[in-house]
Formats: C-alpha cells, sequence, structure tokens
C-alpha cells in the first residue's frame, strides 16, 4: 500500500500525516490525529454520525479517502466551541435537552451548523431534510429540530 | 414529598462533554502497542465446518495471529446461562444451548465466527479475513417457527431431539369454565416479525491485559459491566479484583448491549492474555445486523372470551417465540409477553402457553420493549375486534375492563420475568385515558373532522391505546456517596449508562438530600472499579433500583453530616439546614460549616476516633425492590393515509404517561419521544427480512429504514402521577414505555383511516408496502 504524506487544515490548524490510499478521512481523523469526536456509525454513509465540513460542506467522512482531501480545510465538533464557550447552536442542544447518548450528536452538529451558515433563518422543514442524512436512535428528533431553531434565534452557527 | 431539585427540569451535566466530541466511548480508546481484530463470520445460517486454513492470512504483512476455536483449547467454552428459568414454575421445559466464542464443528446462524485476526491495523485485519480458506457443508435451514417443530425438521442442535428451547405454561382462574359463559369468543391468529435495536454506536471492546501487575482491564460497549466483570474472571481463572470492566459513555443500548457475553466478548480477553498486548474491536454495521442480538418474532394463536356488554371473561392464548440459534437469556422476552398480555384490564382468567424455538437465526434477547409491545398488541387488538362485533365504542370498552383504581396492589397470580408474582403495585387508569381523549379531540375528531376530512376523499384516522409496563425489577442495585474535603460530592452506581442522563438524575436525587448543586456532584456509572455490585441498565429499572440506591445512600450520609455538624456548631439536627454546599443554623446563616469543612473533620489525620464510628461522610446502599413498580401510559394519534402509496402523515401524536415520580422531567420526556421513535420504526418501517436460508436481506440502514427526521412527529407529553408505594422516591421506570404501545396504535389508527376497505390488521411491522398488500389482497388474490 502506497504511503501518502498530506496536510489537512483541521479546525484551522495545519496538520500533516501519512496515510494509506485506502485510508478514509474518518479513520485518518479518529486515529491519525485523534479527533474521537468525530464519530462511526455504519462506515457505508448512511448514518451520518462522521459528518464533518470540507470546506464548509457537510460530508460523510467514510465515504471520502483522506488522501483526496489534501490541502483541504476540514471542521470537526472539536472546531466548534471557542475557548470553552459553546456555540449558540450547542448551547441549544443542552438547553432543550437534544443529546442522550451523544453518539449521533457530532454529526448532527456538523449537518446543522452548515444549515445554518447556509440558511441563517431555516425553516422547520429547511431542517429535517438538512439532517436527513442523520440518524439518531435515542432522541426522536423533536428536540434537536427545536434545539436548531432557537440556534436559528440566537446567533445562528457562529 | 416537596422537593428542591428532584423532579425539576434540570439541564444534564453530561452534555458539555458530549457536544464538544470529549466524551470517551469504547472506540476512542487507543493504546499502545494496541492490537486490531477481524472476524470471519459464517455467511452460512446453517452449514458444517470441515476445515480452516489461514497460511494464507498469517502471511499478509501486519498480521499478527490468527486464531480458530482449535486454538482456544480449553479456554473454549460456551457463553455462561445468563437467566435461568424460573425456579418456582412446575413443569418448565428448558433446554439451554449458549452461543460459542468461535464455532467449532457446526455454524447454527449466519455471522456466527468462525476465525478471528490480530493485526496492527483493522485494515490490515479485515484483508486477512479475506485470505482465510474455510470449507463447510452446507445444510439444510430451519428459519420457519411452527416448521421448526414438525417431525423430522432438520435440527438447530444435533445433540437435542427438537427445536423445543422451552415449554412452559401459566393460568389464572379457570379460562375454560369463564368461556362456557360467553357471549362472544375471539379467535385469531397473530404474526409479529422481527427487528433490530440499531444503537448508533455498534458493539466494541477494548481488552488490555498486564502481565506485571497481573491484571486485565476491559473496555465494554456494555449495558452491564459488573456481570461481564464477574464472568470473565470466572471464566479466565482471575479473582474479580484482578478484572476491571469499564462502560464508560455508550452509545445507545435497547438491549442487546445487555449481559451478553457474545463471542467477542469471549474472544478479546482471551488474546490479549495470550499476547501480552492490548485489542481492539469495534462492530461494523454488517456486523450489528448479524451478531448483535434481535427480537419481537412470535406467533400467537389467542382466544378471548366476552360477555355481551364487552366484559373480558379470559383470554388463552399460545405464544410460539423465537429465540434464534441459542438462548443465553432465558425465558425474559416471553415471560414479558404472557405478563403483558392481560394489559392494563382486569381478566380473571387467563391461560397462556409458551413454546420457545431454536431457528438458525441471530440470537434473541430483549430489545426496548422486551416482549412487552407484542404483549400490548395482542390484547389490544382483540378489543378492538371484539368492540367491532358487540358494536361498542373503543374507549368504552377499555374503559369498561380498567383495573379500578381500588384494586391496587393487583395481583395477577401468575409470575413474571423477574420470578416474582406479578403484582401490579398501583395505577389510576382511567384518568390518563380520559385525559389521552381531550389531548387528541377525540370527541371532535370523531364527531366533526373526520367527517369532515372523509368527504373531501381524506383517509384520516384516529387510534388511542393504553399500557402497561412493568418496570424496576430486581435483585438488586448499589450506590456509594462521599462528601469530598473540597465540598465537590463523589458518588458511583453499578449500572452502566447509554444516553439515560444518570449522571444528572442521580447527581440530582444527591443535590436534593446535600444541599449542593448538580454541577458539584461527580456521578460514575459502569466502572467496577468505582462500584464492584449489582446487575446492570435494562428493564426500566435504572431510575427506580439505583435510583432508589443512590436516594438511601444520599440520605445516610445527610445524616452523617447531621451529626456532625450538629456536634461542632453545637445546635441540634433538627435545627440545621443543608444549603449551598453549608450546613447552617436556620435562621443563623452565620453559624455555619461548609460540606468540604465536615468532610475533613470526619477524617483527622490525628487524634482519637471515637470508637464504633467510621471515617468520612461516606454511605454505600442498596435497593432491591420485592416486586417491580408497574408504569402506565396512553399513546393516541391521528394519521392520514394515501390510499395509493400507502405512505403515512402523523398529523397529531400524544402520550400520556404516568411513571410515578419524575427525577427530571425533560430526561423523561426525552425517553418517551425516543421510544415513540422506535415504535414508529416497529410499526411502520422497521422489518429484518429473512429468506428461506436464513440469510438476512435488508443488514444494512439504506435498506432496513429506521425513522428519520421527517418520518417524526411532534409528540406531545403530558405527566400523570402516581407514584411507586413500594420505594422511597416513588418512581416507576420510563425507559422503554415509549416503544411500547405503537405497533397496537398504528393498527387501530390505519383501521379506522381506512374505514372504507375491509381490513383487520393482525400482523406488526408494517410498511407502505404490506398495507397495500393487504387492502388488495381481496381484489387481487394472486
Amino acid at each position: 500500500m502506497v504511503i501518502h504524506q498530506i496536510s489537512l487544515i483541521i479546525n484551522g490548524t495545519e496538520e500533516g500525516l501519512q496515510v494509506p490510499s485506502n485510508m478514509t478521512l474518518l479513520h485518518a481523523l479518529r486515529d491519525k490525529l485523534g479527533f474521537t469526536g468525530t464519530k462511526n456509525g455504519c462506515e457505508a454513509g448512511e448514518c451520518g454520525a462522521c459528518t464533518v465540513l470540507v470546506d464548509g460542506e457537510p460530508m460523510n467522512s467514510c465515504l471520502v479517502l483522506a488522501v483526496e482531501l489534501n490541502g483541504r480545510e476540514i471542521t470537526t465538533v472539536e472546531g466548534l466551541a471557542e475557548n470553552g464557550k459553546l456555540t449558540p447552536l450547542q448551547q441549544a442542544f443542552a438547553d432543550l435537552n437534544a443529546v442522550q447518548c451523544g453518539y449521533c450528536t457530532p454529526g448532527m452538529l456538523m449537518s446543522a451548523t452548515a444549515l445554518l451558515r447556509r440558511n441563517p433563518q431555516p425553516s422547520e422543514v429547511d431542517i429535517q431534510e438538512a439532517l436527513l442524512g442523520n440518524l439518531c436512535r435515542c432522541t426522536g428528533y423533536q428536540r434537536i429540530i427545536d434545539a436548531v431553531l432557537k440556534a436559528s434565534r440566537n446567533g445562528g452557527a457562529k | 414529598m416537596t422537593y428542591k431539585v428532584i423532579g425539576k427540569r434540570v439541564k444534564r451535566v453530561e452534555d458539555p462533554r458530549l457536544l464538544t466530541g470529549q466524551a470517551l466511548f469504547v472506540g476512542d480508546v487507543t493504546l499502545p502497542d494496541m492490537l486490531h481484530a477481524a472476524f470471519l463470520r459464517s455467511d452460512y445460517a446453517h452449514a458444517k465446518l470441515i476445515s480452516i486454513d489461514v497460511n494464507l492470512a498469517l502471511e499478509v504483512s501486519g498480521v499478527v495471529a490468527v486464531y480458530t476455536a482449535a486454538d482456544m483449547g480449553d479456554a473454549w467454552e460456551p457463553g455462561p446461562p445468563l437467566v435461568s428459568p424460573p425456579p418456582t414454575l412446575e413443569n418448565v421445559v428448558f433446554n439451554s444451548r449458549r452461543q460459542v466464542p468461535l464455532v467449532k464443528d457446526k455454524v447454527k446462524h449466519a455471522g456466527e465466527i468462525i476465525a478471528v485476526v490480530v493485526a496492527e491495523s483493522r485494515y490490515i485485519a479485515e484483508d486477512a479475513v479475506e485470505e482465510i480458506l474455510v470449507e463447510f457443508e452446507p445444510l439444510p435451514v430451519v428459519v420457519d417457527l411452527e416448521k421448526c417443530l414438525e417431525p423430522g425438521s432438520v435440527l438447530v442442535h444435533d445433540d437435542l431431539d427438537t427445536n423445543l428451547a422451552a415449554h412452559l405454561v401459566q393460568n389464572k382462574g379457570d379460562y375454560e369454565s369463564a368461556r362456557k359463559g360467553a357471549d362472544l369468543i375471539i379467535n385469531r391468529r397473530f404474526q409479529l416479525d422481527r427487528g433490530a435495536a440499531v444503537a448508533m454506536e455498534n458493539r466494541g471492546i477494548v481488552a488490555d491485559w498486564n502481565e506485571k501487575n497481573q491484571h486485565l482491564t476491559v473496555w465494554d460497549a456494555t449495558q452491564s459491566p459488573i456481570p461481564i466483570r464477574n464472568g470473565l474472571a470466572a471464566r479466565l481463572g482471575l479473582t474479580q479484583r484482578q478484572v476491571r470492566v469499564i462502560a464508560p459513555f455508550v452509545g445507545g443500548g435497547f438491549g442487546p448491549k445487555i449481559m451478553m457475553f457474545y463471542a467477542e466478548e469471549m474472544v478479546l480477553p482471551w488474546i490479549t492474555m495470550k499476547l501480552g498486548v492490548p485489542i481492539k474491536w469495534i462492530e461494523d454495521r454488517r456486523e450489528n445486523f448479524y451478531a448483535t442480538t434481535q427480537e419481537r418474532e412470535q406467533i400467537h394463536e389467542v382466544e378471548m372470551a366476552l360477555s355481551k356488554e364487552g366484559h373480558i371473561l379470559g383470554i388463552k392464548q399460545t405464544i410460539i417465540h423465537d429465540t434464534g440459534a441459542f438462548n443465553p437469556y432465558g425465558l425474559t422476552t416471553p415471560l414479558n409477553t404472557q405478563s403483558h398480555s392481560m394489559g392494563a384490564y382486569d381478566v380473571q382468567n387467563y391461560s397462556s402457553e409458551v413454546i420457545v424455538v431454536f431457528t438458525n437465526k441471530t440470537i434473541v434477547t430483549p430489545v426496548r420493549g422486551a416482549g412487552r409491545p407484542q404483549g400490548i398488541y395482542i390484547v389490544e387488538r382483540l378489543l378492538d375486534i371484539a368492540a367491532r362485533e358487540l358494536e361498542l365504542d373503543l374507549m368504552e370498552i377499555r374503559r369498561l375492563n380498567f383495573i379500578p383504581p381500588d384494586a391496587f396492589p393487583y395481583e395477577h397470580k401468575i409470575i413474571d420475568q423477574a420470578f416474582v408474582p406479578l403484582i401490579l403495585d398501583s395505577g389510576n387508569y382511567e384518568p390518563a385515558f380520559d385525559k389521552a381523549l381531550e389531548m387528541l379531540g377525540y370527541e371532535d375528531f370523531i364527531k366533526k373532522e373526520q367527517p369532515r376530512l372523509r368527504a373531501e376523499g381524506k383517509h384520516v384516522g384516529i387510534g388511542i391505546v393504553p399500557f402497561i409496563e412493568t418496570t424496576g425489577v430486581g435483585p438488586y442495585e448499589g450506590a456509594r456517596v462521599s462528601v469530598e474535603p473540597s465540598g465537590k460530592i463523589s458518588a458511583a452506581t453499578g449500572v452502566g449508562t447509554q444516553g439515560q442522563s444518570h449522571m444528572t438524575s442521580f447527581a440530582q436525587i444527591i443535590a436534593e438530600h446535600l444541599g449542593v448543586q448538580v454541577t458539584d456532584v461527580n456521578l460514575v456509572t459502569g466502572d467496577t472499579a468505582e462500584f464492584q455490585w449489582g446487575t446492570g441498565t435494562f428493564a426500566s429499572r435504572g431510575a427506580v433500583v439505583a435510583g432508589n440506591a443512590v436516594n438511601a445512600a444520599a440520605s445516610d450520609v445527610r445524616q452523617k453530616v447531621l451529626k456532625l455538624a450538629s456536634k461542632i456548631l453545637e445546635t441540634p439536627e433538627k435545627e440545621l439546614e443543608l444549603e449551598d454546599g453549608m450546613v447552617r443554623v436556620v435562621d443563623i446563616p452565620d453559624q455555619s460549616i461548609s460540606l468540604g469543612e465536615l468532610a475533613l473533620l470526619a477524617n483527622p489525620l490525628r487524634g482519637a476516633v471515637e470508637p464504633g464510628t467510621e471515617p468520612g461522610l461516606e454511605s454505600t446502599k442498596y435497593f432491591g425492590p420485592a416486586f417491580g413498580a408497574t408504569a402506565f401510559g396512553v399513546h393516541g394519534m391521528i394519521l392520514e393515509v394515501d390510499p395509493e402509496t400507502m405512505m403515512i402523515k402523523i398529523r397529531k401524536y400524544i402520550t400520556v404517561e404516568d411513571c410515578g415520580t419524575m427525577i427530571n422531567p425533560l430526561v423523561v420526556e426525552g425517553q418517551i419521544h425516543g421510544g415513540v421513535s422506535m415504535g414508529i420504526g416497529n410499526a411502520y418501517y422497521e422489518k429484518l427480512h429473512y429468506d428461506e436460508n436464513g440469510q438476512l436481506l435488508n443488514a444494512n440502514l439504506a435498506d432496513y429504514l429506521i425513522p428519520g427526521s421527517t418520518e417524526m412527529p411532534h409528540i406531545d407529553v403530558h405527566h400523570a402521577n402516581t407514584p411507586a408505594p413500594n420505594n422511597e422516591l416513588g418512581t416507576k421506570g420510563v425507559g422503554e414505555a415509549g416503544a411500547i404501545p405503537v405497533p397496537a396504535l398504528f393498527a387501530q389508527a390505519l383501521e379506522n383511516a381506512l374505514h372504507d376497505y375491509e381490513l383487520e390488521i393482525l400482523e406488526t411491522p408494517l410498511s407502505p408496502n404490506r398495507l397495500y398488500e393487504l387492502l388488495h389482497k381481496q381484489e387481487d388474490p394472486s
């Protein structure tokens, strides 16, 4: 297997790493760089737990090879809060009890962050559609949707 | 009792870590020199294992070892029996057959493990799995619950002359006599099919044997770390103190992460002890569909006898329950079905036979609801059918049969899944039922809105289903609560946490007693080094059993605090209050001492300790209920069906939930929302499709559809409160409740929506496709 030297700009910081050709971004983030906030739920692009932002767009990190993203900007859940201060979206999740086991939460936050950045005042239907690729087994989605609505009123994604 | 913290909508203390990616899940554990395991699993559901050749796999660069059953030697043994048959019942047949770590001679379901590869990375391990050569002799497969009992059937277990895993009968009253006096006898056959739990986090294990310390640490995404620790110690010849099992943050449990002793839980600890380095395995989604336990598949032949007024005179049923290839979890699920098939009703005569069968399918253990949804489905469907036959109102027939409030505690004279008498401790059903009708606008909908919408050609239907849930069963749980010199409180309990907010709810109980902030309590769950007595998180028992243990320990610590403070402040205990981390003299706030100072004084470095006293402000207490606390609820919905596509739109969804005292309503509502979501999946989307070869045809999340953000309605939750009389807090469980009545509710509402068709639903799960087939059966018999 060919090993590639690549660099990724993760949460604003450039990280150099070596990855084999077949390594997905998900595993590069988790196993090579220690960004374990991004979760692995299916490795098939079906559950959305591994959603990160690539140049601002939500992407299933299990479906893209790390080597393809050389030089690109990646945002993970670790990159949302600044100096320990939760974003309005994270705060709304906490305020409205939108988290239970928390395993889908990083992916939900990333998809919702991307939504709020492109559409700061989404309707409930806009939110449902934006989160359709993110499965949650604990919450029934209602409070997650409510949290995104609340965040849209409180400063959006930041 | 008036509480200050218990019962409040307190924000979760675990969220900051979960929202920032800092919470530790098993998959996040990385250790120096850690190796990775991948499993070769059988594609066949039933096959003789002729030979295995691992040589090519061993040649793959980066592979450290490959093991088969033969390599395990004496360490190869089936998993332990977890739940034995009820000792108090007579004439119980129970053929215990437990899952094995690696297949030795015969595969009994697709997904069983043939070999394990250990390598430097998961990528390498998975590639090497492909290099293992296995010769199988495929055998005929048994999947059908009834055919498997026919003479001459293929046998799942060759050392048994039958596929009968268990048989038991429980009777209450005299059904046959009751039947003779009946005006109406309803006979139906119900077919209930399998679903998967689909926790978003798959299973996972990291096992680390430290040769120098002679100590094994296992991170395990389990609901029950203590039984796993105890079982591992026994299997591996270690003392329990030499094994630590940690269930850190766990990404959803829903039953299958219960104390199963999965094959992987037996294999990884054995490998780390053999190799002396840490080993990690994280289940992938396909493995989760084949190798993680499932539930719900049953056939019911049921009879209900009624008077012409609609009184239930008796119920008789035979349940055939599919346990899959093995039955480590005993009779828990069918016993729950048996207990819940009388629902919330006063049924004096009940005759119930349970037949459990082995098939070449994935093992069955409880999944959220655990047999209860099936029981509620049966009794609620029968009442719907009876009401139609007797031309009674669907709601009136329920009111007529509810157990009245003065009949509690109500003893059913059979035993439940906990092997204790099925006693419903308390309840007040009719007001909660009326509330549900009011929330749904039942009268108005039936009389005005539905006729109007029907006139517009819309197929709108309404459903209301009450249910009970036996919760909070024994044997016991424990908790330790300790005031630290910093003034913070440390606490631990043995149950694991998979999203139930234990760290917040239990902290609320402690904060109530000790007058501290919830955020001042650091509570650990699911780490055997922190607390080593207990069973685990299952059966909607955390808030009841562990919650009351926490309550007892916190109450005891409060007494210790008061006793010491009384001495220091020279004030009688009854004149002291605990507020803001301080003990104060009531009305004289300046006379006070902090909990931290008291903790220091309770653990002196010099001087003599009074004889008979213990150091510290700490207490460990246990709670074990004699029998469970029975919750009650009512779900209602209005839905619209498109009779062309059979797609549905849920216009309104309401629940009334009586789980006794709530520790945190935010958490309770969240549990209900999630339960309903799973219930909607169970009712209308989720079915595991096994073919005649025992192959699961939809083993992925693209083909096995769980509800997504666009399927879920808003859920309006109302709380009723009938406190449990047999525990101090008055709590009843609620974790599974949301899922229980939903399939029955769907059936009722769909029949109502499609009133112009002759539709009688006798199966679950449905789907748009299946509903189409049912509706067009009469028109097109092909």
